[in-house]
């Protein structure tokens, strides 16, 4: 989802056709699992879990992953389509390897979010809302995260990476590139270390 | 955790030592053990009387629970400050099946102690929504984490799992003949999902909007069926009250903000982070003594008492009371107890510019007044903050803002208006000096060279 000025709750857009999509095996039996905590009658409340399986297959949310989901849950692709348009989590085009998602709200702004979000820019010479032309990284810049105590906060797919810096980031954007996942410290990290 | 009675005798005149001491120096109880290694295991749990209230519970009637959590006084942390043992009350009874839907959305800007109670302490909130279920006659309890809080899910997940093996959960529960189920539910990025009515929806499969109300969730909630919505940390503290009495938890703070409360302090402070004290403290202590005060050099230019959705207090309000009662009588509100410390360098056009692109964006799109509402006043906002307004926008602010609080279903556009209304009341020389120097005139070192547009 564009995150930008053209943004608005009412924008109608259309996903992505894509290639035909049905769960592997493995997200078959992981779905099946799910669904069980929802009454019977309620297959519906699943909606989000197989949206994710379905993100996590192919990257992101394709028209025929959405009717995949419609179809595995009894409900209308409409119904789907409502769902995918409004939690900004699911992705209805292609995104990088690594989604970088900078916290821009209050507290993080308060601590510099906007100095990370223009070294991002600058390092990787794109906007918030593109991919790099590597397809490493995408950049947006989403709202309060809930670790403001750890400002500014960016979230690295499911991944959190804290108290950053315009150093730090850029200095995280190449050990990214070199190491993967593994240049990660993850949550609470600069806490644990700065108390006594 | 920090010292707590060493920060006060810090920061407190010596002659209130005596008072103060009896008062609200109080050992961490929720957060005791949150920075010991393995603190969200269950053996560690269980080491340090973990489920003995469940065990506790279950030799007791549901109603009798419900009854205790009312005489301890404890009020909703999740925002609103409702009584718990009143909102149990109210779930029907009559009906079946009865659900407990735990809010474990924190999306409130400057919110972050749930966060830290799921993954340092997930096994309290199993067992406060074990107890719960019990209570009010329900089988299933789904917490409704927010999906940016996947690490958090993952740690919560592992200790239901763990929970189940040792037959904490799962069916005739320590041979009480008490089945309880519960589940992680992943929201997917939606503030409004932390709204009671829209986290149903939600967990029904559908888009977070609010529900009219009435009818209340204790009637009809999920899947249509009496449901009781609550707070990580108010379920949280529901073993505690099992455990060691309504009169000790009550006694803990004042009259009516009964035990302990996480406070979240963030923004222009030396040590944020999540703090935990009876609400005897005050909004003084907390800032200045555990929080160490705002950064060298720099001076307190105001506070958010309760997170983004409540109005500001001013430097001379700081020795305000932390608790729900005390900080709605200084004009404000306690909210999810999320203190955002402002200092000199912030300018109160951006703040508001801030929050309203905040609004605007989770707006849930219900209600016209806030969908419209909201993506109006950012662009005033904007407009303002860049030195392109002109007086009259002023009275626009205004007046969009009061065509949107109180006419919306849910509280949001109350929320949402908020900081428009608070840094117009208080910092209106502000506006009214980007628009006659055409520019906004302080310069903070923490803001970016130059605008970061986003790109379609």
């Amino acid at each position: 989802m564009a995150y930008d000025a053209t943004f608005h709750k009412s924008s109608r857009h259309l996903e992505d056709e894509g290639p035909a999509f049905a769960y592997t095996a493995e997200n078959r039996a992981r779905f099946d699992e799910i669904v069980k905590r929802y009454p019977p009658e309620r297959r519906r409340s699943a909606v989000l879990p197989a949206l994710y399986l379905v993100q996590a297959q192919q990257g992101y949310v394709t028209a025929n992953g959405i009717r995949h989901v419609a179809d595995v849950l009894g409900i209308t692709r409409a119904d789907v389509e409502d769902v995918v348009s409004y939690y900004t989590m699911f992705y209805t085009r292609p995104v990088g390897k690594f989604v970088l998602s900078v916290c821009r709200t209050l507290s993080c702004a308060l601590n510099g979010a906007e100095r990370v979000t223009e070294a991002i820019c600058d390092h990787l010479k794109i906007a918030p809302g593109q991919t790099d032309p590597s397809g490493t990284f995408t950049l947006i810049e989403v709202e309060c995260l809930g670790a403001c105590d750890r400002a500014p906060v960016i979230m690295v797919n499911d991944a959190w990476q804290e108290s950053q810096s315009p150093e730090d980031v850029r200095r995280l954007l190449d050990d990214l590139r070199a190491r993967g996942e593994q240049a990660l410290t993850g949550c609470h990290h600069v806490v644990e270390t700065r108390e006594p | 955790m920090r010292n707590v009675a060493l920060v006060l005798h810090f920061c407190i005149p010596a002659f209130l030592h005596s008072c103060i001491d009896a008062l609200c120096v109080m050992e961490p109880i929720l957060i005791k053990h949150v920075r010991e290694p393995n603190s969200f295991t269950l053996d560690f749990y269980v080491r340090h009387e973990g489920y003995a209230a469940l065990k506790k519970a279950l030799t007791q009637t549901p109603d009798s629970i419900v009854e205790l959590v009312k005489a301890s006084g404890l009020r909703g942390r999740g925002g609103a400050g409702f009584p718990t043992g009143m909102k149990w009350q109210f779930v029907d009874k009559k009906i079946e099946p009865r659900y407990i839907a735990c809010n474990a959305d924190e999306s409130e800007p400057g919110t972050f102690k749930d966060h830290l109670l799921m993954e340092r302490n997930p096994h309290l909130l199993i067992e406060g929504c074990a107890i719960g279920c019990y209570a009010i006659g329900a089988k299933v309890a789904y917490i409704y984490i927010r999906g940016e809080f996947f690490h958090v899910q993952r740690v919560l997940e592992a200790a239901i799992e763990e929970a189940y093996k040792a037959g904490f959960l799962g069916k005739n529960i320590l041979g009480s003949g008490f089945d309880c189920d519960v589940y992680v539910h992943r929201g997917a990025g939606a503030y409004e999902a932390g709204e009671e009515t829209a986290l149903l929806e939600s967990l029904e499969g559908k888009r977070a909007q609010p529900r009219n109300k009435p009818p209340f969730p204790a009637v009809v909630g999920l899947y249509g069926k009496p449901t009781a919505v609550n707070n990580v940390e108010t379920l949280c503290n529901v073993p505690l009250i099992v455990a060691r009495g309504a009169e000790w938890y009550a006694a803990l703070g004042p009259e009516k903000n009964g035990g302990p409360k996480l406070y979240c302090v963030s923004g222009h402070v030396r040590r944020p982070g999540v703090y935990e004290a009876s609400m005897n403290i005050t909004l003084r202590e907390l800032i200045d003594g555990h929080a160490g005060g705002v950064r060298e050099g720099r001076t307190l230019k105001a506070v958010i008492p309760g997170g983004s959705s409540v109005p500001i207090l001013m430097p001379d309000q700081l020795d305000t009371q932390a608790s729900f009662d005390a900080i709605q009588k200084a004009g404000s509100l306690l909210g999810s107890a999320a203190i955002v410390v402002l200092d000199d360098t912030t300018c109160m056009v951006w703040l508001a510019q801030n929050l309203l692109h905040f609004y605007r964006h989770e707006s849930c799109g219900k209600c016209t007044p806030c969908r419209e509402g909201t993506d109006w006043l950012y662009k005033i906002l904007r407009k303002i903050e860049r030195g392109e307004g002109q007086m009259r926008d002023l009275d626009l602010l205004s007046s969009i803002s009061t065509n949107i609080g109180g006419k919306t279903l849910c509280a949001f556009g109350d929320a949402a208006v908020t900081p428009v209304l608070t840094t117009l009341k208080h910092f209106r020389k502000e506006y009214e000096a980007h628009i006659k120097e055409g520019r906004c005139t302080l310069s903070a070192p923490w803001r970016a060279a130059r605008a970061v547009e986003a790109h379609a």
